[in-house]
């Protein structure tokens, strides 16, 4: 009986249960007002990035470093040769960039201002903390409201703060890490975060320190025509090992919302980086994210990524193998219903010899709905013993979905080896009406299928994870049946 | 006591006319066969009946104790109690036997009802063991890579997890070598004598010898054309169809 009952596929629990509540969209759906205190007005010019080094009270290389980036952000083209025109839809001149209470968060939720703290309550955020988490950071707009590290956490001298803090407080580990996996020029996007950051994470796991629990951050969008650009850094000494979780929502406004984050991740030598995205922005929100890791010498770096909701995510997180047998991994589910387009994908670029990288990317399109996945794999010629395994799958629901698969998998020289495969699906008017007989209605039938198709992947997430991911599913196709 | 009131039917696929004027009353603890030669409407008939998309009801009605299913959404039809037995099941990669079957039990309960996954796995294991089913088939994902004898293997399981008052049973016996039909048939001889009524659709005798049937009707260009007993069945295994065909010219 054990071995069958493993099987189940997990029910989905009622809210307060959910350990990973935050990120249910028809629950994020609410807005409470709040008063800012520090507003950078809408628009972009030196004068808005003036202000926020300046309530930021930044170092002078700092400001320096975000006026450099305004330049190459405003130098730099639309990607819209290889993109889709939807980018051309924002307008940047219209958009917040900066909205916050205040710059310290709060390390206790009774001093979170009540304003805030009732919408990190709605959406189950302490609860969850006391429950399993070794810390979280919850960022309202621009700035973290809360941020805590459990004690036992803290005391083996691990770093887990909010970017604005970091640099305030650690400085010179922050300086020497930031900006280095994803530089300023790196694309248009990651040149506006580099201007106008503000907030996201900040984790420095010390030599040989295992987090045994999760490490979460919650990016909450509550501000109309609003920018969220939060940088994140994560540095793994030698020999250290985190799981870093973040979730996401943003009610849905009738104007478009930029989201614009950074992430970047270090993994020194035989450390191991586990970073989880269960993004399910309102389908408002532009969500243009970069994220890039580096695994040194014998390091692992995995990213299991899944997009759900905004209207355009393009996102392909990546990993430069740097050191002798790093070991770099995307997992990677993409949901694209009605009015949504998820262009997302993986980046492996081995820089050393018996490196290995494995891509499994699933999309799903339903309706209108467009998924695309692209990839880059480079392996040099110069190279021995490097392995890249690809996987790319796709499942089309009803006729008008959209899926495109563009690899570029670059492999010189013969002693590495690649693997590619790439397959469409589609969940035909037989097999829903098949399950349709066995009593379950259209949705629950396609939710199913779908379930089905990324089972394999989400049974390698964590619990928590798995089960808040199909209960998003059968949300998103309760609401695909008219 | 349930009741299949299959009255005057009349269904199209597109603008052909494919059944034209079947009727026929199945009481609970029957079994009716309907033979006939290919392309006589068998098969449409029974997803008609289940509701299939792709099948216009142009005249007539189904009852089900009484009350119209017509206008029921398919899953409406398969919770007030009638299965399908498909002749050709869908396959539903990564979705196990186990948690297809749990999902279809658990849409038969009522809203905030929670199924008691023990209880489940106990029931599903009785009628495993009825079936003959080794344990780990259910783990397997539901027709993905089976063969013809395992996915009949797997609509009779599922007709014996979900108890419908009525079954539909399209050609279960094609594409089965002897062995198979006899361990589907003899599932099928475990459900009877209780309240299930089965409407059993095949092209050849065969299957007759297995599962014997109450009631054999002769199913002729989309309506039935000769009734009896099981006697009918072996009368047309000797005579062939053709011997039908030349008692309508007759008529």
């Amino acid at each position: 009986m054990p071995d069958l009952a493993e099987t189940i596929l997990p029910e989905a629990p009622d809210a307060a249960a959910n350990p990973v509540a935050g990120i249910d969209q028809t629950k994020g759906d609410f807005q409470y007002n709040v008063d800012y205190e520090f507003d950078a007005g809408t628009g972009l010019t030196e004068n808005t990035i003036r202000y926020i080094s300046s309530v930021k009270k930044e170092a002078p290389w700092i400001l320096e470093f975000r006026l450099k980036a305004l330049q190459t952000f405003l130098s730099k083209p639309m990607p819209t040769h290889w993109a889709t025109k939807d980018l051309d839809n924002i307008h940047f001149d219209k958009i917040r960039y900066y909205l916050s209470q205040g710059q310290k968060p709060k390390r206790t939720w009774d001093e979170v201002p009540d304003d805030i703290k009732r919408t990190f309550e709605r959406l189950g955020i302490p609860e969850q903390e006391r429950k399993f988490l070794a810390g979280v950071e919850a960022q309202f707009d621009s700035e973290a409201a809360y941020s805590n590290v459990k004690d036992i956490v803290a005391k083996q001298g691990v770093i887990f703060a909010n970017s604005t803090e970091a640099l305030r407080e650690h400085p010179e580990i922050f300086r020497k890490f930031f900006g280095k996996v994803i530089p300023t020029g790196d694309n248009k996007f990651s040149a506006l975060n580099s201007a106008v950051f503000s907030g996201g994470s900040f984790i420095y796991v010390p030599k040989g320190v295992k987090v045994a629990q999760p490490l979460q951050a919650y990016f909450r969008i509550n501000a109309e025509n609003f920018g969220q650009f939060e940088r994140t850094l994560i540095i793994a000494d030698e020999g250290a090992e985190l799981t870093y979780m973040e979730g996401c929502t943003a009610p849905k406004f009738s104007t478009s919302t930029l989201h614009s984050a950074v992430v970047e991740l270090v993994a020194l030598k035989g450390a191991k980086i586990q970073y989880i995205t269960v993004q399910n922005w309102a389908n408002n929100v532009f969500n243009l994210v970069t994220k890039r890791g580096v695994a040194h010498e014998e390091a692992t770096i995995k990213w299991i990524d899944c997009n759900i909701g905004s209207r355009l995510t393009m996102k392909y997180p990546g990993v430069v193998l740097k050191g002798r047998k790093a070991r770099g991994e995307v997992i990677s589910i993409a949901l694209a219903n009605d009015g949504q387009h998820q262009d997302t994908g993986a980046k492996m670029i081995h820089a050393a010899d018996e490196t290995t990288s494995n891509i499994v990317a699933k999309s799903i399109s339903v309706g209108q709905g467009r998924s695309t996945y692209r990839g880059v794999v480079h392996i040099p010629k110069h190279l021995k013993g490097c392995k890249n395994n690809t996987e790319c799958d796709a499942l089309l629901i009803n006729t008008n979905s959209r899926t495109d698969t563009y690899p570029a998998i670059t492999v010189r020289g013969d002693a590495n080896s690649v693997q590619h495969e790439a397959s469409v699906s589609k969940v035909s008017e037989e097999q829903i009406f098949y399950m349709q007989q066995r009593g379950l209605t259209e949705a629950q039938a396609m939710s199913l299928s779908v379930n089905g198709f990324v089972n394999d992947l989400a049974s390698q997430f964590p619990m928590e994870y798995s089960v808040e991911l199909k209960r998003l599913i059968d949300l998103e196709m309760e609401g695909s049946v008219g | 006591m349930s009741q299949l009131e299959i009255k005057d039917l009349h269904v199209s696929i597109g603008e052909k006319a494919i059944v034209k004027g079947f009727s026929l009353t199945i009481n609970s603890g029957e079994v009716h066969a309907i033979m006939g030669p290919n392309g006589t409407g068998k098969s449409t008939l029974s997803k008609a009946i289940a509701g299939h998309p792709d099948y216009t009801i142009t005249g007539g009605d189904v009852l089900l104790d009484g009350r119209s299913i017509l206008a029921m959404q398919p899953d409406e039809r398969a919770r007030a109690g009638l299965f399908l037995a498909f002749q050709y099941p869908s396959e539903i990669p990564g979705v196990t036997i186990a948690n297809f079957l749990r999902a279809a039990v658990q849409a038969r309960m009522a809203e905030g009802e929670e199924l008691d996954a023990t209880g489940y796995y106990k029931r599903l294991y009785s009628k495993m063991d009825l079936l003959k089913i080794d344990r780990k088939f259910t783990s397997r994902a539901v027709n993905d890579g089976f063969s013809g004898g395992e996915k009949k293997r797997c609509e009779i399981l599922q007709m014996a997890m979900l108890e419908p008052k009525f079954a539909l049973m399209d050609e279960t016996d094609s594409g089965l070598d002897i062995d198979a039909l006899r361990i589907v048939a003899e599932g099928v001889n475990a459900m009877r004598g209780g309240t299930l009524g089965i409407l059993m659709i095949t092209h050849y005798q065969r299957l007759l010898d297995y599962i014997v049937p109450d009631h054999v009707h002769v199913m002729w260009d989309g309506r039935i054309v000769k009734s009896g007993d099981k006697s009918l069945a072996l009368e047309l295994e000797a005579k062939g169809y053709d011997w039908v065909k030349q008692e309508l010219a007759k008529a």
